[in-house]
């Protein structure tokens, strides 16, 4: 599904990504950890289409098409889904509304008719009971007054409504309380399935109990410099990342 | 050989007007402040750019080609296109400045209350003239009032009577029509009784103009005790129009008075709006949004004077400026030493879409009561590239991202207009304009 080859990329002239590696299968979940500073944010804006990073070297392909040539939106429409680490407040657009308009975008671009208002309805409404957001936030502007958390959570509803084929969750978990977590987790759980894959980006090994992965990679200065299966996780929790740095120093 | 020195637009308007005085309408009360009137242009003069009140707006620039005056325009046409769909209103409607009896429909509108040309009221109310013509709008504190005091022919006079609510809004439309420069002075007089209701459209569109042409106009509103006056204008003219237009209102104890103005076209315009509160507990809200493009010029300039306690005003302005269109905001505030308890809010924001659009942004707050609430903010900036981003992570194209983003930063000012039909008229040539 996602083929990343010796991906190079940074900002403002910076190479931060130099020579990412990662081949995700459908209906697989990788998470991908690291220290501060060793590219993760970078990774997930950079297959995001975020226009201010530039890519040097390197291929990523996604369903065997070129994800490089692409614009964001296509991207989207493609079935790529970014949860925000730093989700936006967009004040005055509606949630709602703004969400119609992009299912009937993703849906024009597959030659599809622009969904009925009854069964738009529906969507909204199971999926809000998905991630527990009572529908006043669904109704409101785009994370306008929005908490921490539900912010996040409004991240996977989102994810949720327009189902997309792979999702990156960048640092989904960071700042939130165990029951946050828990809600965010649950849905994203619900989500799995054989045909939808997930990169789950964190910093922290605890998401990892509720979103159990099939592999857990280590990013370092802006590489995979150790991949394995969950137990790697519980390692990382357990030694901290000095003794990755170390064997890649040493290495 | 003796060559005739060239006079200048000011002293021309001033001889002018010795001509023509004999033939404008209105009884001695009446020609004796058009007199006086004049006599004010004569002194003040068309502002110069040193004059801080026309910094960033050149008037004089726009009196250097050669005007003809107004003159009534006599033959009938269409006015279907200039209507608002869906807008149950009466309708006047003013061609040059000129009440036109024929393309008006006013027949359902209730005995008590008058609508009709200021020609005709200065006849038949000559009490309610005497009483509030000139009273609103200072001939000494602005030329172009002093201007359009001289040379005002015609224009609407409405006057709601003591508790009388009008149901349906009175939609103004006003069309230019001529072929060749020509100056016109619209005068409007609305006189609104104690505890009377009505709401106000006021639209303004070019029918026919190949030429340039300037409107002068003047617009006093007289608001009695606890009457609701709900005041919308859109300016929608051609690039060849321009205005310098004034309203002033004065607001007696328990009134409220809410203004709306719009401006989507045309290619010169100055608003003047000054708000007297001259009673307690007064409420006023303006609201503004202009959207610009090519090299249209928009300057809106506001003065609301608390002059007596427990009032509140509340100002929000939003600018979308797009090509070389140049924005003016320059709000000011005078909180009296009487007005204890003054509430005053207000707000000026703007989006530049382009590297060539510019915007002056200037509020004022002269407060000499000590116990009031004034607050005021401006900023000014592109569209915002994180919102964008995030819109297209989600599947919008730019081009839907973009339009979303912008009717969103302009739907609080939207949502202060409180008639349905012209909210969804204005969204649609908003919409129309912003997908230029």
């Amino acid at each position: 599904m996602l083929s990343i080859k010796n991906l190079r990329a940074g900002i403002e002239g910076k190479e931060i990504i130099k020579g990412f590696n990662l081949e995700v299968k459908a209906g697989e979940v990788h998470a991908i950890m690291g220290p501060n500073g060793s590219g993760k944010s970078t990774l997930s804006n950079v297959l995001a289409g975020r226009e201010d990073y530039i890519v040097s070297g390197g291929e990523v392909s996604f369903n065997g098409k070129n994800l490089l040539d692409m614009s964001p939106e296509v991207r989207a429409r493609e079935g790529l889904f970014l949860a925000f680490q730093y989700p936006i407040e967009i004040p005055g657009v509606s949630n709602i509304n703004f969400l119609k308009t992009a299912i009937n975008e993703i849906r024009a671009y597959k030659g599809l008719k622009s969904i009925e208002a009854k069964d738009f309805l529906k969507l909204i409404k199971e999926k809000q009971a998905l991630v527990e957001l009572q529908g006043s936030l669904a109704g409101r502007s785009v994370n306008e007054g929005f908490s921490g958390g539900e912010k996040k959570r409004n991240e996977i509803f989102q994810m949720a409504v327009l189902e997309p084929t792979l999702a990156i969750l960048d640092e989904t978990d960071s700042g939130l309380d165990i029951d946050a977590l828990r809600i965010v987790a649950n849905g994203v759980n619900k989500l799995r399935s054989a045909d939808r894959s997930f990169v789950v980006i964190t910093h922290y090994q605890r998401l990892l109990d509720y979103i159990v992965p099939d592999f857990v990679h280590v990013l370092y200065d802006g590489k995979i410099v150790k991949s394995g299966g969950k137990e790697l996780a519980l390692e990382l929790e357990e030694k901290g990342y000095d003794w990755i740095k170390k064997e890649v120093v040493e290495a | 050989m003796i060559t005739a020195e060239k006079i200048s637009p000011t002293e021309k308007l001033v001889s002018d007007f010795e001509a023509v005085k004999k033939t404008l309408p209105g009884n001695s009360f009446v020609q004796s402040i058009r007199l006086k009137a004049i006599e004010s242009f004569s002194a003040l003069g068309i502002p110069a750019r040193k004059n801080e009140e026309y910094k960033y707006s050149n008037v004089q620039k726009l009196f250097q080609e050669n005007f003809t005056q107004s003159a009534i325009y006599n033959s009938q046409f269409a006015i279907e296109k200039y209507l608002i769909p869906t807008l149950d209103a009466h309708i006047v409607v003013l061609v040059n400045g000129f009440f036109s009896e024929e393309l008006s429909s006013l027949n359902n509108l209730d005995k008590s209350v008058v609508v009709s040309s200021l020609q005709k009221a200065f006849e038949k109310h000559p009490e309610l003239i005497e009483k509030h013509f000139s009273t609103c709008a200072d001939i000494n504190s602005d030329a172009f009032i002093a201007l359009n005091t001289a040379y005002a022919a015609d224009g609407v006079f409405i006057s709601v009577p003591d508790n009388a609510v009008v149901e349906k809004p009175i939609h103004i439309i006003n069309l230019i029509i001529a072929k060749e420069s020509t100056l016109f002075f619209p005068r409007n007089l609305f006189v609104v009784g104690k505890s009377a209701q009505v709401q106000l459209v006021e639209t303004f569109e070019t029918h026919d103009l190949p030429v340039k042409a300037i409107t002068t106009s003047v617009t006093e509103i007289a608001i009695d005790e606890n009457a609701k006056v709900q005041y919308y204008r859109l300016q929608n003219d051609c690039e060849n129009g321009q205005q310098i237009n004034t309203v002033s209102a004065s607001q007696q104890r328990n009134s409220h008075f809410d203004t709306n103005t719009v401006t989507l076209s045309g290619g010169w315009v100055r608003n003047n709006l000054n708000i007297a509160l001259n009673g307690e507990n007064c409420e006023s809200h303006l609201n503004g949004l202009f959207i610009t493009s090519e090299t249209q010029h928009v300057d809106n300039h506001t003065l609301v004077d608390h002059r007596k306690p427990h009032c509140e005003s509340n100002q929000t302005y939003k600018g979308i400026l797009d090509g070389k269109s140049t924005g003016i905001f320059n709000g000011k505030i005078f909180v009296q030493r009487d007005a204890q308890k003054t509430n005053a809010y207000q707000s000026s924001k703007n989006i530049l879409l382009s590297d060539d659009a510019t915007i002056n942004a200037k509020p004022q707050l002269e407060i000499y009561a000590d116990d009031v609430k004034c607050s005021h903010g401006s900023s000014t900036g592109k569209i915002d590239e994180d919102a964008l981003f995030y819109l297209r992570a989600r599947g919008l194209g730019i081009e839907s991202a973009r339009k979303l983003l912008l009717h969103a930063f302009v739907n609080d000012v939207m949502q202060t207009i409180r008639i349905n039909a012209l909210r969804d008229y204005l969204e649609a040539l908003i919409h129309k304009k912003l997908g230029e």
